[in-house]
């Protein structure tokens, strides 16, 4: 069966009958514009709630998600409308609980399992790299593993070098799982609304420095397709790829730059995998000129990826090489001004682009 | 799940001693000893092409371990899932799975239960709802409890079946492991589990005395009391000789059932003992010939034939006549896996990757959907 036959028919041999949302282009969503605003939070709980009242093989599981609320409160309330049977306090032991959930979804359940921070994800490494992502090839496509694994990735505020992992440099590299990474609360409830519904394991990577954020978020649930990167800003002198908050950093930093009369391109994109290339080829090709900024460590990581393939992608249309600005190549430190040194922020993305315009102008 | 405080005390330990096999009609019996009669000469023929170098990677066969497999899946129904380790080809052949694509599988070709992609060690066969071999020692275990967890959750909390024309039921989820497996942090993270969530998993411990090549002393403390393992969260344990498949039938079966009954996880120490190393690349210099040759004595399949022998169940013609049968069956698997195509790689590398195949999903090809598994 071909994808779009497999659509079409709504039935993966491995999967039975399922409901992909209707795949719409960016111009069909629902209006950003709006005075329905919303914590990032809220946005994610609203995706959640929605999808479980459509389809009760969803539950959600993870450590405090039920009588405490959730440690950060995304899941407040929810234990209330939809029951201890559905909300599940798991024990601090990460490995059992992911692992069992894998086991669930094999059956045909479709469960959210939150991490209460990626950084936890490393003792159900074995779980959610060994067996999520490889069992509907394992199986010769027998078995899927529709999951959703989501939490807070990245740094908090001083939480030091073992609490403040962004997992994507490392968990991207393996075949058979997506990746999404909202950067602010509108595409936190569409994106996240996809993930519970997509057939396939789904990393979902969240900030607990953005779960405050607020935006007008629709009351309607939205799905925003995998794959898709939205053009936040226009300009002609330099793109900037990013995901995540980092986008929001360079947000601000094209903001500087327009005062200075350069006008950036800025891809929020969404999702790691699939990565929209082509959205950034055809940026690229207006600009001549890139700059990605990734929170994760630059060895090996999402940053390489995306410049390895524009450089095998559209090499001929840059007029100079691409740039990265990643968190330093250091373990997360404690103290207040080495931590704000280590991450991406507005004006280390400023100075990368201007380095690039300079050296082409 | 708010638990009422007393339901983690384990169930009663007055385990049944009833004659429950002997009450089984001998056409019965009969099909264990075929079954464990096919997983032996399978494993032989297997040996034999692994040696050929027909079968690649990792290769652990189950010879000797027959009763544990045969006696246990015996005990359940068809539609309680099963999971297992990588010493799988004994469960495979016991739920039901087909010599030939158990071994074609093993040849890896596109035939097999999973269309070559697997190998000796990852055995799955949905028709059979058994979830794999896996080759993680211990990965398996919390798998084991997700489906059981799944089944309970399709009973009570949907009601009604997650596949189309499955009603949902009573289930437990049989979960296999070696004793090597009890060390594994996994395995206790889902033992804790299973039992505050109240999830109908049984833990068969398929005890042969060595994990890899250690010794069950040398690898896990208080080796003689496993069941300590079970008990000491709450769930209830038992030891059953696995060399003796009437005993493993009256022993587990009533326990299976009242763990279904009450919904609670299980722990089985089955006793048993593997004929051949550990893998095929095991030259055993760490156990004796003796000791090899004490438990053949003591031959699983040697005990169930000489006990219908003396009940007249079967002659010695019928006997001859059954491994006369069972080595044709096998034989005929090996053909069907010597002359069945491979996977051909610029149809069937990149399928199965992705349920939903997407864009941009790969840097170097995109994935698509291949043929479709010989079992579904």
């Amino acid at each position: 069966m071909t994808t779009l036959e497999m659509i079409d028919s709504k039935i993966h041999p491995a999967l039975g009958e399922w409901e992909l949302p209707e795949f719409v282009a960016e111009a069909d969503l629902p209006s950003r514009e709006g005075d329905r605003v919303i914590q990032f939070r809220e946005a994610l709980r609203e995706a959640m709630s929605h999808e479980m009242r459509h389809d009760e093989r969803i539950f959600l599981i993870g450590e405090e998600v039920a009588q405490y609320n959730g440690a950060y409160k995304v899941s407040q309330g929810m234990l209330d409308e939809f029951g201890e049977k559905r909300i599940i306090d798991s024990p601090i032991s990460e490995n059992g609980f992911a692992g069992m959930c894998i086991g669930a979804a094999m059956y045909g359940l479709r469960p959210i399992v939150e991490f209460m921070s990626w950084s936890f994800s490393f003792v159900a490494a074995d779980a959610i790299l060994n067996n999520a992502p490889k069992m509907l090839y394992m199986s010769g496509g027998q078995w899927g593993c529709p999951i959703v694994f989501r939490g807070n990735d990245g740094a908090g505020g001083q939480l030091a070098s073992t609490h403040s992992w962004c997992v994507e440099g490392l968990y991207a590299n393996v075949p058979g799982l997506k990746m999404a990474i909202p950067s602010n609360p509108y595409d936190a409830k569409g994106l996240l609304a996809t993930a519970i519904r997509d057939p396939d394991p789904v990393f979902f990577l969240e900030s607990e420095r953005m779960l405050g954020d607020k935006a007008h978020v629709p009351e309607e649930q939205y799905y925003i397709p995998f794959g898709r990167a939205r053009l936040a800003r226009e300009g002609d002198a330099c793109t900037l790829v990013s995901f995540g908050r980092p986008v929001n950093f360079c947000l601000e930093a094209a903001e500087k730059l327009a005062g200075e009369g350069i006008e950036c391109d800025v891809l929020d994109m969404r999702t790691i995998r699939p990565l929209d290339i082509d959205a950034i080829i055809e940026s690229v090709k207006k600009t001549n000129r890139v700059v990605v900024v990734d929170q994760s460590w630059p060895f090996g990581g999402v940053s390489s990826e995306v410049i390895t393939q524009i450089c095998e992608r559209c090499f001929d249309w840059l007029d100079h090489q691409p740039v990265r600005v990643n968190t330093e190549d250091v373990p997360t430190p404690y103290a207040k001004g080495l931590e704000a040194a280590y991450l991406p922020n507005p004006d280390k993305i400023a100075a990368a682009v201007k380095r690039v315009i300079a050296a082409t102008a | 799940m708010t638990q009422a405080p007393t339901s983690n005390t384990p169930m009663t330990k007055a385990h049944s001693k009833a004659n429950l096999a002997a009450e089984l009609p001998k056409a019965t019996q009969l099909k264990w000893l075929r079954d464990m009669q096919l997983i032996r000469e399978f494993e032989n023929r297997t040996m034999q092409a692994y040696q050929q170098a027909k079968i690649g990677g990792f290769c652990h066969i189950y010879s000797g371990q027959e009763a544990c497999a045969v006696g246990t899946i015996a005990s359940v129904n068809h539609d309680d899932p099963i999971v297992t380790a990588y010493r799988d080809h004994g469960h495979a052949l016991a739920r039901g799975m087909s010599a030939r694509a158990c071994m074609a599988e093993m040849f890896g070709k596109i035939t097999g239960c999973a269309k070559g992609k697997g190998g000796s060690m990852h055995m799955f066969d949905r028709p059979n709802w058994l979830y794999g071999g896996h080759g993680i020692v211990g990965a398996q275990t919390p798998l084991g409890a997700g489906l059981a967890f799944a089944a309970k959750y399709e009973f009570e909390v949907m009601k009604k079946g997650v596949h189309p024309h499955h009603e949902p039921k009573k289930k437990v989820a049989l979960c296999y492991l070696g004793d090597g497996a009890i060390d594994q942090g996994a395995f206790h993270e889902a033992l804790n589990l299973a039992s505050i969530l109240d999830i109908p998993v049984i833990y068969i411990i398929e005890n042969n005395g060595y994990s890899m090549g250690t010794a069950i002393h040398r690898h896990t403390a208080n080796h003689e009391n496993l069941i300590s393992r079970g008990e000491s969260y709450g769930i209830d344990s038992i030891q059953i000789d696995g060399l003796d498949i009437r005993n493993v039938y009256n022993q587990f079966k009533p326990f299976v059932d009242r763990c279904r009954e009450n919904s609670r996880p299980g722990f089985v120490d089955l006793k048993t003992y593997r004929y051949q190393g550990h893998s095929m690349s095991d030259p055993q210099k760490y156990r004796t010939k003796e000791e090899v040759e004490e438990y053949k004595n003591k031959d699983s399949i040697a005990r169930l034939l000489g006990n219908l022998m003396d009940e007249g169940a079967i002659t010695e013609d019928g006997w001859k006549q059954m491994q006369n049968e069972i080595r044709d069956e096998v034989l005929d698997a090996v053909e069907f896996a010597e002359n069945s195509p491979a996977p051909d790689p610029a149809g069937e590398l990149f399928t199965d990757v992705y349920a939903l195949p997407q864009k941009n999903l790969s840097p170097t090809a995109e994935y698509h959907h291949g043929a479709k598994n010989p079992l579904l």
